[in-house]
Order: structure tokens, then C-alpha cells, then sequence
């Protein structure tokens, strides 16, 4: 195993872990609507880093797949940051409140 | 020419289809659909009568199903018998429908009365053309089921409606009977042809009592479609729908079916000799109780039809000793001077307003036309000479005397003198005699053209056909029997007897009141005219039965169903419903639970995983 710049890929996946972390207790605790969002994001973007890293440290320097899945996930993300803001607006507008446990017309 | 019979009924189907299309909007012209397809029919079957008289015949079929190496043909026979029937069939319906167009002027559901009138008939020329019982059969059910909606045509008052169930449900007894029948000689057989069972089952040496009970089985549907004893108390009831239709089911079609079913399958009953005697006990008893009924009755469509069972029973009785050409015979005339009768005691009632004859009286210097066509009729039904009900009775009856069975000719000829007398005792009540009701004098009218024409048509052959086709018809129907056998003074006792009863209902009737009431008082008539009155109990052993065999297993049936059958799904249900009460508490409607659900299973999976890989 090639060691870059003597960081081992073990860091690289820890900072990504506690990354995800974070992002997952926002998006499962924080009642605002756009911290949930942004906790998805931050999931999103630790994925990344692990992508990135694993692609750097097993693959062939040349074949850059890993990256490019990683720019993929960002658009995607960008997507997804532009439907889910949309959708906030909307229930703001409807509800009066974006905070998503008091959404809970589904209830059974 | 022959090759055509089956447009016969394919005309009033086709004005049946017309009927349900344009008739709502063809307005009272809706009748011509019907009126024109059987005049056609008419005229098609007369050709036809006129070639079948000259020696033809056709019977054809096609294959119409397989059923592993078994195939079922359909098709159509025209012989003497059917061409006989058609050309009565379509020419009685056709004046019917004419006249019903005067006597239905105005009603609500007067289309529909007319599109039911034509299947019933294209259902009753099915029935006759068809060469197998299968498609006999069906034609005979499509018969049942007009004739349940013709007579709760006037379905408004629930009396109407309860007299049409009990007709379907009494002929659906019946039924029963006859689908059973068919389908014990179809499985013996493998042939529902009526050519090809009796011989089939002549070849097979089967023992007499399965013959003896095929026979019987077959002729159960008969008594039930004819209305013979104990299956005929629907009929009676059955005089709630309109005239012309009790003019149709008791002279033209539905209890002629009946009959007609005993002589197509004749060759069954010849195998089966046993019954072909109860066909004959079964008639003559059918020809003796209703003529007693008739007597005391005081509607005058119910004396007329006491009077139709009664004359049904002559028709089986005839088929019991023998003398099938005789039957059919009588069953030719009874169907013109009964449709007579009817169409005329409609007129009558269209012009009084009611049905009870101690109302009517007098109506004779009113109602001309309409009397003197119902004394036509009902000098013909009393079989007086040279009128038609004559020649076809003493036929009969001259055959009951050559056969072993004597009781029949006695049954027979009392019945003669029954008939004689209620009849006469109808006409007295109606058309004679001082007005007993001013308010139904002052009513009374004579009926409108389209009424009168009809009758006036048919009281010709009422009064003339059985003198006119007693031999030719004889000779078509069964060319090589020899002649019937001379009954010396039994031959004449008939007459004798039926004139006996027009002298002693023109005495009771035409005299004063009071005289009837005292006999009526004495020890000797009281408990029959009792007894006559309570219609020989019949109704209420029906109604026994009825309570017994289908209401009692019904209830036990009911309550099975309400409490296991339902209680089981009901069970289900309620399971489902609490199980879903326990559910629905899981889902909160907050998407972060979810979410904190989904993330933690999938963290067990994944360790789970992990566990059982390594």
C-alpha cells in the first residue's frame, strides 16, 4: 500500500466517518428542515472523501473512476439541494413552519 | 319453402330486438313491430302447413358443441305436429297482439308489454321447431321468464307481483323435473335429438322402472308449464296480468308447451307404458277437480281458467290411453275458442270495469259484438255441436272409453258436464238477466274496432275447425291407426251430459235468486260448494309444502349462513381491522423516526452480516 504524502487511507476514512456522523445526526435530530438538508449534505460529502481516497490508494493513479464518481455525486447533490430547498419554500408557505416534526399529516 | 321455418320465430326476435331499440321512441306505433313479423310468421307457417299436409318434412341440424368424443348438434324439425302448432301459434299470437293494441291503449309500459308479448311468442315457435330437448329446453325457460314478466305487468299492486313469483316458482318445479329427465336420457343416450331418443332408448333394454321414471321426470315439466293437478294453483293466480296475456299463456303458447312436450317426446312414453297411465290418471283428475272450482267461482277470468286446466287435463288424458292425435286436436281447438273466451271476457271487463260476474248482468244490450263471440266460445268449450270443442272432446273421450282404463271416460264425461253447466252459468251471470250494478250498466261500452276484429276472427274457427280438420287432421298426425272403436250410448253420454248442464245452469240462473241460495243451503250441496270454494284445499297444501320443504330447510339454511358463513368472514374482517389498529400506531407521520428506523436496521443488517461472513 503506497502511502501519500505519509497520510495513511486510515485517516482519510476517519475524518470521513465522523463526517457522516454528523451529517446523519443532523438530518435524524435537527428539527429545521434546511439543517436536515444540510446534515444529507454532509453525509453526501463524506461519501465523497471515501471515494476519492479509495480511488487514490488501490486504483492505478491514471484511472481517476473514483473522482469522477465523486464530481457525479456533487452534481447530483446540487440537484437535490435545488428540489429539496423548492419543497421547503412550498410547506413554509402552505404550514407557516419548517419544522419536520410538526409535518406529520401522515400520521396513521 | 321448408328450409325457411326457422324464420318463424327468427320474425318476432327480430321485431323483439326492434322493440327493445326504437320502441320507446315509435311511441303506441311500437306495436306494429310485433304485428307485422307475426303476420309474416303466419303467413310462412301456413305455406309451410299447406306442405308438410302435402307428405314433406325436414329435420336439420348442425354440430354446435364437442365435448371430448361427444358432439351436441342443434337444429330444427318441421313435421304434421310442428307445422300444425306453428301455424296455430303465430296466427292466435298475431290477433292477440292486434287486439292488444286497443286493450293496452295508454298503458305506462305499453312497449314493454309488447316487446315481452313477441319473445314470449318467438320463445313458444322456438319451442316447437327446435329437434332437440336442449334447445327445447332453453326456449321453454325464456317462456317461464316472460311469462313472470307479463304477469306482474302491472307490478305497482305487490298482489301482482306475488301471482307472478308463484308461477315461476310453481312451473320452476317443474323444471326441475324436466332438466332432470333430459339429462338422465342425455347421459343413457348421448342424444338430446327428439328423432333419435326413443329409439336409442328402446335399443338400450334398460329396465322399465328407469324408463317408467325418465318418462315421468320429463312429464313432471309438463305438469308444471300445463298447470295439471297439484302443479296447476299458479294458474289461476296467473289471471293478474293483463288479458290478452292471460289469453296468450292459457291458449297459444305456455300451457300448450306443456302438452306439445308430451307428444314430441311420445316415443319416450310409448317405451314406458306405467306412465304413460299416470299421464292419463294425472289428466283426467286435472280434467275433473278445476271443472268443479270453475262452478263456484264468481271472477270470470277465473272461471276461465279453472275452465283451461280442466280442459289441459282432456289434452293428458288423451295422451295417457292413446289417442295422441285426439290431444292435439283438442289442444288446436281449445287454443282458438279459449284465446276467444279470454279476448272476449277482456272486452267485458274493459267495457264493465270489473272482474266479479254478480256485478255484470244485463251487459248483453250493450256489449253485442262481445256477446255474442263469448257465447260462440262458450258453446264451443261446452262442446256442443257442430261447435269446435265438440268434435276434439268426443274424440278424447271415445278413446278413454277403448282403453282399459275406464275411470278416465268417467272423469272425462262428468268434467263434460261440468264444463257445460259453469259455462253457461257465465254467460247467464255476465250477459243476462236484470243489471245488478247501475253504476256498471251505465259504464258499460262496447269495445273499440281493433278489440272487436280480432274476435269476430277468431269465434270463425272457434265454431267451425273442428268440424272442418276433424279428419284431415286425423289423417296427418297419424296416418295407418285404424278407426276408433264405436262406443255405442257411451259415445253419446257426453253430449248427453253437457247438454244436461246448459238446461241446468239456464235454470238456476235464468230463475230468481232466491232459489240458488236455498239450494245452496241444503245439508246435500253445502260442504261441496265448500270444498269447491276452498279450491280442494290445494292452495293450502301448497302452502304446506311450501313451509315444509322450502321455507323450514331455508330458515336452517338462513341462520347457517348468517352465523357461521358470515360469522367466518365477518372474523377475518374484525382480525384484519385490529391487526391494522395495532400497525398504524407505528407509523407517526415523522419522517426523522423513519429515517432513524431505516438507519438503524440497516446498521443490524450490515453488523448481522459482518457476523454471519466472518
Amino acid at each position: 500500500m503506497i502511502a501519500a504524502q505519509g497520510i495513511p487511507l486510515v485517516a482519510f476514512l476517519a475524518v470521513a466517518a465522523v463526517l457522516f456522523c454528523i451529517g446523519l445526526f443532523a438530518a435524524l435530530r435537527r428539527a429545521n428542515a434546511i439543517m436536515v438538508l444540510m446534515g444529507i449534505e454532509l453525509m453526501l460529502n463524506a461519501v465523497n472523501i471515501n471515494l476519492v481516497a479509495f480511488s487514490r490508494y488501490s486504483a492505478p493513479a491514471d484511472a481517476a473512476r473514483g473522482q469522477a464518481f465523486a464530481l457525479f455525486v456533487l452534481a447530483v447533490a446540487a440537484a437535490e439541494a435545488a428540489v429539496g430547498l423548492a419543497l421547503v419554500i412550498i410547506v413554509s408557505r402552505r404550514r407557516n413552519t419548517i419544522e419536520v416534526d410538526k409535518i406529520d399529516t401522515l400520521r396513521g | 319453402m321448408l328450409a325457411w321455418a326457422p324464420l318463424v320465430p327468427a320474425l318476432p326476435l327480430a321485431a323483439y330486438v326492434l322493440h327493445l331499440i326504437f320502441g320507446r321512441r315509435a311511441g303506441e306505433r311500437t306495436a306494429l313491430f310485433g304485428i307485422v313479423a307475426l303476420a309474416l310468421s303466419t303467413l310462412l307457417s301456413l305455406a309451410i302447413l299447406v306442405q308438410v299436409a302435402h307428405g314433406a318434412a325436414i329435420d336439420r341440424s348442425v354440430p354446435w358443441l364437442r365435448i371430448g368424443g361427444l358432439q351436441v348438434r342443434m337444429g330444427f324439425a318441421v313435421g304434421p305436429l310442428e307445422a300444425v302448432m306453428l301455424a296455430m301459434v303465430s296466427f292466435i299470437s298475431c290477433f292477440i297482439e292486434v287486439y292488444s293494441m286497443g286493450y293496452m291503449h295508454g298503458d305506462r309500459r305499453y312497449n314493454r308489454f309488447f316487446s315481452n308479448v313477441t319473445l314470449f311468442v318467438a320463445a313458444m315457435l322456438t319451442a316447437v321447431i327446435a329437434n332437440n330437448l336442449l334447445l327445447f329446453f332453453a326456449a321453454w325457460e325464456v317462456m317461464g321468464l316472460c311469462s313472470y314478466l307479463l304477469i306482474g305487468h302491472w307490478f305497482e299492486d305487490p298482489a301482482n307481483c306475488r301471482a307472478a313469483t308463484k308461477a315461476f316458482m310453481v312451473t320452476r318445479i317443474g323444471d326441475v323435473g324436466l332438466l332432470l329427465g333430459i339429462w338422465w336420457a342425455f347421459s343413457l343416450t348421448h342424444t338430446f335429438s327428439f328423432a333419435a331418443l326413443p329409439g336409442a332408448l328402446g335399443a338400450m333394454h334398460l329396465p322399465a322402472a328407469t324408463l317408467d321414471a325418465i318418462a315421468l321426470l320429463i312429464f313432471l315439466g309438463a305438469v308444471g308449464k300445463s298447470a295439471q293437478v297439484p302443479l296447476q294453483i299458479w294458474l289461476p293466480d296467473a289471471m293478474a296480468g293483463p288479458t290478452p296475456i292471460s289469453a296468450l299463456i292459457h291458449a297459444a303458447t305456455m300451457v300448450a308447451a306443456g302438452v306439445f312436450l308430451v307428444a314430441r317426446t311420445y316415443g319416450i312414453f310409448l317405451l314406458a307404458p306405467a306412465a304413460l297411465h299416470w299421464v292419463g290418471i294425472v289428466g283426467g283428475i286435472s280434467a275433473f277437480i278445476p271443472a268443479t272450482i270453475a262452478c263456484v267461482q264468481t271472477d270470470i277470468k277465473k272461471v276461465l281458467a279453472y275452465s283451461t286446466i280442466s280442459q289441459l287435463g282432456y289434452m293428458m288424458l288423451a295422451m295417457g290411453v292413446g289417442a295422441f292425435e285426439a290431444g292435439i286436436f283438442h289442444l288446436l281447438t281449445h287454443a282458438f275458442f279459449k284465446a276467444l273466451l279470454f279476448l272476449a271476457a277482456g272486452s267485458v271487463i274493459h267495457a264493465a270495469g270489473t272482474q266479479n260476474m254478480h256485478e255484470m248482468g244485463g251487459l248483453w244490450r250493450k256489449l253485442r259484438t262481445t256477446g255474442a263471440t263469448f257465447v260462440v266460445g262458450t258453446l264451443a268449450l261446452a262442446a256442443i255441436p257442430p261447435f269446435s270443442g265438440f268434435w276434439s272432446k268426443d274424440a278424447i273421450l271415445r278413446a278413454a272409453w277403448a282403453s282399459p282404463d275406464r275411470a278416465l271416460y268417467w272423469l272425462g264425461t262428468i268434467a263434460a258436464g261440468l264444463t257445460a253447466y259453469y259455462m253457461t252459468r257465465a254467460v247467464v251471470l255476465t250477459f243476462f238477466g236484470r243489471p245488478r250494478d247501475a253504476h256498471v250498466q251505465e259504464h258499460a261500452h262496447e269495445s273499440p274496432a281493433v278489440m272487436l276484429v280480432p274476435l269476430v276472427v277468431l269465434s270463425v274457427p272457434a265454431a267451425l275447425l273442428g268440424w272442418v280438420v276433424d279428419r284431415p287432421l286425423r289423417q296427418l298426425l297419424t296416418p295407418h291407426a285404424p278407426a276408433a272403436a264405436a262406443a255405442g250410448v257411451y259415445g253419446f253420454l257426453p253430449l248427453l251430459l253437457s247438454l244436461a248442464g246448459v238446461a241446468v245452469g239456464l235454470a238456476l240462473y235464468l230463475g230468481p235468486l232466491a232459489r240458488r241460495e236455498a239450494l245452496l243451503r241444503s245439508p246435500l250441496v253445502r260442504p261441496v260448494y265448500g270444498l269447491c270454494k276452498r279450491l280442494w284445499f290445494f292452495d293450502d297444501l301448497g302452502a304446506v309444502v311450501m313451509y315444509a320443504v322450502g321455507l323450514g330447510p331455508s330458515y336452517v339454511i338462513g341462520a347457517f349462513d348468517r352465523y357461521v358463513v358470515d360469522g367466518v368472514v365477518n372474523g377475518i374482517g374484525w382480525l384484519a381491522m385490529a391487526f391494522g389498529r395495532l400497525w398504524r400506531k407505528l407509523s407517526t407521520g415523522n419522517v426523522q423516526a423513519y429515517m432513524l428506523t431505516m438507519v438503524v436496521a440497516l446498521a443490524i443488517g450490515l453488523v448481522a452480516l459482518q457476523a454471519m461472513g466472518g
